[in-house]
This record gives structure tokens, C-alpha cells and sequence, in this order.
């Protein structure tokens, strides 16, 4: 029971970090149409800046502000320097040019940092195990990830739902043409939007850190299964995309913590694993082909 | 005047033996970017310390060590090293870290009549039956890493462990590797995925499965995010882990600090090893890259003094096949591993040593060495390789 509820927790925790990503993944493609393989590069930056600032000071909330910083910045930076010329072009030209800037950043960060991966800790307030109901101990950290994903997709659901900046970024998602026609500063929007996107992606590299390795090439390691949920969600949706991250981080996690027990039934030990470890790969996919049979269009289309 | 002065010095340099002007040939593919980047990076500079130390030669005979990076990927792999045996007339390769782009590789190398001498991958399908004159393996045979884990665990006393590794040839063959060796239970194996970054699924599992230990092979970086969440899920207080080399190498080490403390390691060469050759090569090392050498680099640098005693014994003429292959056999070398010799199918016969990661002088985790557990090992190939 207990090691029911904790996969369940690991499942909704990746699912938290597979937000992050999409949310801004999903507003630039959906409101902006671009293909931004170089989302996961941005969660890199993320990640790496801090980490750096987080072992030369010690300081947790200081490392996050530096990710945070470092992530938009490079976002916007990229986003008026390169992307602004794409918007007009085919998806491929957008595809090419942002597949190069994967290969700019991973090279630029091993020149900055070295090929060796950097290793951040976990904030020594939140590096114990918490005893939940039923006595199960889980790391603190993990908890303090799910509560800030549930916090951002509060203010997203705030700031596109009751302000006027998420009412043009609703408008400009169904209506692009439109919005632009009535003179809304489409430029300016499109860099906020892409900012915010990037801002998310640095948190969410940012929270890894401590995690996972920081390394060069994480951000690519992470993207597909961003692609994944934004598909299963719906383009363009970030209700789509919480609803999507949630299942992808749980149908991922359950099947590959369960189906090897459960083949282990019927096969031998050794054929159980493999087959299981071989399905619990293509088990995201295959809730995507699912899912896109049913609605073609995702969960929650943006594009009525 | 003036020239003619030129000239008959130009011509003077000319007449010096062939040998000064035309370097032999070292095609390295290896894997220098990604996660793994770092480990071909020790192993080419092991290699080119080798060569630093004889001031730009390999046994007397100037050498040209040519780096191409595979990027892990077999594909790239094939293309330089067929790039350096047709454009470049290499004759002698290495290099090749992952034993995925070992075995597309090789077979190339071996076909164009080519030497392979391999500081690190050893696939088991070049070991038995598939062995070959030309292939030289300095390292160990896959499978032996993990045996001498499963002999260790042996020595600890463990009777139950769960044991994990991804899910690729090597990972199958690591717990296979185990198995032969350990005389207890497994009572778990997972299968993770190469490219997994977040392991709270598999460490439930571990958990719930209340080993005496673990065994896990996750090399480079999956071993960096796997070892840091494993304490960090309070399990490293609680199950003890036996694991071999590539799963805590020097770099590893660093990188996760004080969350490797405890470890059973299992490995064929160490930085503390008590022998001559291997205290000059961790101080020269350390000196020329600012850095402690890992066992990869140890592999290369032992890979560059075996090449250099052949081309010793052939007088840099690698043209001699025969009598460069025969020499490469005796392995005339002296070894940072102490003893070396090759079996029948061309790989190491070694001794593997247990050690345990403890605070250092400096603080900082370092592997210490606290006994032999395999003493002369081969592999279990050998007796199928006819040469």
C-alpha cells in the first residue's frame, strides 16, 4: 500500500516537472507557432546557473533567483536576436535554426563549465524525509517541488483566465490574425510571452538540479516527453498541459515500477524485466497514439 | 651561395633515417562529448601522457595520434575510423569507450588488416569464438568488471541483493556477469532505461525489496544522479552498495562528494595502488592535467606503454605484422597495474581488488584499497577463442 502511494507521489512529482516545461512550451507554440526545440536548453541553462551560484554561496533561494534570471534572459535574448525572424517562416526553417541553438548552448556550457556534470545540493531545511499518514517517509524536497508546480499553475490559470495580458495571450492563441489587426503590440507580447516560458523552464532546471545530474545535454534528454505532454493536452493549452503532464508523469512512473511485477506472473524472471522494461519505454507513446486516436487534437485544443 | 647552403642542409635533414619524418600512425575514436565525454577524454589523455613522457614518441618511434570523437554513436563511429583506415592509412587503432560502438567498429578496423588494441570496451562476442589475431584488449573482458563485483559481494558476506542496470547489452551482460559469481539470492532485478534521470521509481522498489545489498552498474552520469538520490531517499544508511568501478570512478566521486561515503568498490587499478609505475603515473598525471586520474586514464596510458613495446621491438616498422603482432602479445610493458599478461584470446589475465569509499586526508571521498579478491582471473570466453 504504502509503496503504492509513494510511486504514485513520484509519478505526480515528474508530472510537476513535465508542467513547467510544457506550460512554456505549449503557450510559444500554441500563441506563437514556433517550434522551440531549444526549450530544453533553456531548462539547461537553468539548471547550470544554479547550480554555480548555489555552491559558490550555499544559498538555495539565491540559486533559484540566478536560474530563474539566467533562464529569461537567455530566453529573451534568443528570442529577439534569433526567433524574431522565424515567425513568418516554415516550421522546418524554425525546426533547423532552433536544433542549432541546441548545439550552440550544449557546446557554450561545456566551455563555460566543462564536459564534467555539476552537482548542487539540496537545501539542508529541506533535505529530510517527512513521515506521511500511514508512515510512509518521503523526501521533503520532492513535496516542496509538487507544492511550487501546484502554485505556478494557480498564478498561470490567474494571469490567463483575469488579466488583460492572459486575455490577449488567449486571443492571440485562437485569433492571431485578429489581435494583431487591432493593434495590439504583437512583438512585445510574443518576447513576454517566450520570457515567461523561459522563466518556467529555468525553474523547473533549476529545481532538478539538486536532483538529477546537471549535464550537458539534460534539456534534450527531457524535451520529447515535454513533446509528449503538450500533444496528449492540446496545443496552445495549459490547462491541457497540467492535465497532460500529470498523466505522462504517472503513467510513466506506474508502469515502470508495476508491469515487471506483474509479467513476473506469467513469464520468468529475467524475460518479466525485459519485456517489462522494454514496455514501460514506449508506454508514454503509446498513451499519446491513445489519446490522439480519441482526439486528434488533444485533450484540450486551444484552437477551438 | 646562401642558397645552395639551404638546400644542402634540406637535403642533409632528408637523409636522416625515414623514420624522424614519417610518424606512425594512432587512429583514436573515442567518446568525448555527452554525459560519457569525460571518460574518453581520461582515456586520450592517459594515452598522449605516454607519449609526453618519450618527448612526441611510442618506443623510440615517433608517433601521430589522430582524435576523432564518436559521440557515442556507432554510426559516427564506423565513419572516422574508416575515414583514417582509407584516407590516412592508419594502422593501428583505439579509443572506443562503449562497447555498442565497439562492436560496429571493430570489425571494420580488423577487415582492412588493421591493429585494434582496446583500452576500454570488450564486448563478449569479440572475446570467445569471435576473437581475432589483430585484437588486443588491455582493459579486462565486460563481464569480468562484474564478476569480481559478485566475488566481493562474496567476501562481504551478503546472502540477498537486488541488482539494477539499464537496458542495454552491457547492463544484461553486467548482471549476467554477477550472477555467475555471486553464490547468494538476487532477489530483484530492474532493467532502468539508458537515458533515465530520475530513479524514485526504481529506489521504491529497492526499498520495498529490503536487500542485505545492492548491486548496480549505471555508468557516468546515470551513476551520479542514481547515487545522490539513493541517499537522498535515506537508503544509503540502510543497504549497503557493491559496485564496480564505472559506477564511481574518480570523476563520479567528485561529483556526488560524501554521497558515495561506504561503497564496496571493485575494480583492477586504483590511484593508491603501492607500485612504481602507477606513482608515476598518478603524479605525472596530476602534474601535466591538474587533475586525479581515473581508471580509464590508467587503461590508456597502459594502452600507449604496451604499443610502445611493440613498436620497440619492430623498430617503429608496424610494416613487420608478424613480428609487431607477436610482440604485442609478450605485452613487455610494465603495467600502473603491477603484473599483466594476455590469455589465449587476447585479454588481460588479472588480479581484481576490493576497496571502500572513505573520507581522505583532504576531506574529499577517495577509494582505498582493502583486498584482492580475484587473483590471475580470466575471463569466461577465453577457452572458446582459437588463435
Amino acid at each position: 500500500m504504502n509503496l503504492l502511494l509513494e510511486q504514485l507521489l513520484n509519478g505526480l512529482q515528474f508530472g510537476v516537472m513535465l508542467f513547467l516545461l510544457a506550460a512554456g512550451l505549449t503557450l510559444v507554440f500554441g500563441i506563437m507557432g514556433l517550434i522551440n526545440l531549444a526549450h530544453g536548453s533553456l531548462y539547461m541553462i537553468g539548471a547550470y546557473a544554479a547550480a554555480y551560484v548555489g555552491v559558490r554561496t550555499g544559498s538555495f533561494l539565491l540559486a533559484i533567483l540566478a536560474g530563474l534570471a539566467a533562464a529569461a534572459a537567455t530566453g529573451v535574448a534568443v528570442e529577439m536576436i534569433v526567433l524574431r525572424r522565424l515567425y513568418r517562416r516554415d516550421h522546418l526553417h524554425q525546426v533547423l535554426a532552433t536544433f542549432g541553438l541546441i548545439l550552440f548552448f550544449n557546446e557554450g556550457m561545456s566551455i563555460l563549465f566543462g564536459r564534467q556534470p555539476l552537482f548542487a545540493n539540496v537545501p539542508a531545511t529541506l533535505a529530510g524525509a517527512l513521515t506521511l499518514p500511514g508512515g510512509l517517509r518521503y523526501p521533503v524536497y520532492r513535496l516542496v517541488i509538487m507544492a511550487t508546480g501546484a502554485g505556478v499553475a494557480g498564478f498561470l490559470y490567474l494571469l490567463i483566465q483575469h488579466t488583460r495580458i492572459g486575455m490577449l495571450v488567449r486571443a492571440g492563441a485562437t485569433h492571431r490574425d485578429m489581435v494583431r489587426a487591432l493593434g495590439v503590440n504583437v512583438p512585445l507580447l510574443y518576447t513576454a510571452v517566450f520570457g515567461l516560458g523561459a522563466l518556467l523552464a529555468g525553474l523547473a532546471g533549476s529545481m532538478a538540479g539538486p536532483l538529477l545530474s546537471v549535464q550537458i545535454g539534460m534539456g534534450e534528454q527531457i524535451l520529447i516527453l515535454t513533446f509528449v505532454v503538450i500533444v496528449i493536452g492540446g496545443i496552445g493549452s495549459v490547462r491541457g498541459a497540467v492535465i497532460g503532464a500529470l498523466l505522462v508523469g504517472l503513467v510513466d512512473t506506474m508502469v515502470r515500477a508495476f508491469l515487471p511485477g506483474l509479467l513476473r506472473g506469467i513469464m520468468s524472471n529475467a524475460s518479466a524485466d525485459s519485456v517489462g522494461g522494454g514496455f514501460s519505454s514506449i508506454s508514454v507513446y503509446l498513451l499519446m497514439a491513445i489519446v490522439l486516436l480519441w482526439r486528434p487534437r488533444g485533450l484540450f485544443p486551444a484552437h477551438g | 651561395m646562401f642558397r645552395l647552403a639551404v638546400t644542402a642542409s634540406a637535403v642533409a635533414l632528408m637523409a636522416l633515417p625515414a623514420m624522424a619524418a614519417d610518424p606512425v600512425k594512432i587512429g583514436m575514436v573515442t567518446t568525448l562529448s555527452g554525459p560519457g565525454g569525460y571518460i574518453g577524454e581520461d582515456a586520450r589523455d592517459g594515452f598522449k601522457l605516454a607519449i609526453q613522457e618519450e618527448g612526441g614518441n611510442l618506443g623510440g618511434a615517433p608517433v601521430q595520434v589522430l582524435v576523432e570523437d564518436d559521440g557515442l554513436k556507432p554510426g559516427n563511429g564506423k565513419q572516422s575510423a574508416e575515414r583514417f583506415l582509407t584516407n590516412d592509412k592508419v594502422k593501428i587503432m583505439t579509443g572506443i569507450i562503449f562497447s555498442n560502438v565497439a562492436e560496429a567498429v571493430v570489425p571494420d578496423v580488423l577487415e582492412a588488416g588493421a591493429f585494434y588494441l582496446s583500452l576500454n570496451a570488450a564486448p563478449s562476442n569479440f572475446s570467445g569464438k569471435g576473437c581475432n589475431k589483430n585484437y588486443f584488449v588491455v582493459s579486462w573482458q565486460n563481464d569480468t568488471l562484474h564478476e569480481a563485483v559478485g566475488a566481493n559481494a562474496n567476501r562481504l558476506g551478503f546472502k540477498r541483493m537486488f541488482a539494477m542496470a539499464p537496458n542495454y547489452q552491457a547492463g544484461k551482460d553486467a548482471i549476467a556477469g554477477f550472477k555467475r559469481v555471486f553464490k547468494g539470492e538476487v532477489v530483484g532485478e530492474i532493467y532502468n532505461s539508458l537515458d533515465q534521470t530520475d530513479f524514485a521509481a526504481e529506489l521504491a522498489q529497492i526499498r520495498a525489496a529490503k536487500p542485505d545489498a545492492l548491486y548496480q552498474f549505471e555508468p557516468g552520469g546515470l551513476g551520479i544522479t542514481f547515487l545522490k538520490q539513493f541517499a537522498q531517499a535515506g537508503l544509503k544508511d540502510t543497504i549497503p552498495m557493491a559496485v564496480a568501478f564505472p559506477s564511481v570512478d574518480q570523476r563520479i566521486l567528485g561529483a556526488v562528494g560524501d554521497a558515495a561515503l561506504g561503497l564496496h568498490v571493485s575494480y583492477h587499478w586504483n590511484t593508491d595502488f603501492d607500485n612504481p609505475a602507477s606513482k608515476a603515473f598518478v603524479a605525472d598525471f596530476e602534474k601535466t592535467y591538474s587533475r586525479v586520474p581515473t581508471t580509464y586514464a590508467s587503461q590508456g596510458y597502459d594502452t600507449a606503454r604496451l604499443l610502445a613495446s611493440a613498436l620497440k621491438a619492430v623498430g617503429g616498422d608496424v610494416g613487420k605484422t608478424d613480428a609487431f603482432r607477436a610482440a604485442l602479445r609478450k605485452a613487455d610493458f610494465v603495467s600502473v597495474r603491477g603484473a599483466f599478461k594476455f590469455g589465449q584470446n587476447q585479454h588481460p589475465i588479472e588480479d581484481w581488488y576490493a576497496g571502500d569509499v572513505v573520507k581522505g586526508a583532504d576531506g574529499k571521498p577517495m577509494v582505498k584499497t582493502v583486498a584482492k579478491i580475484l587473483t590471475d582471473h580470466v575471463d569466461a570466453y577465453a577457452k572458446d577463442c582459437h588463435l
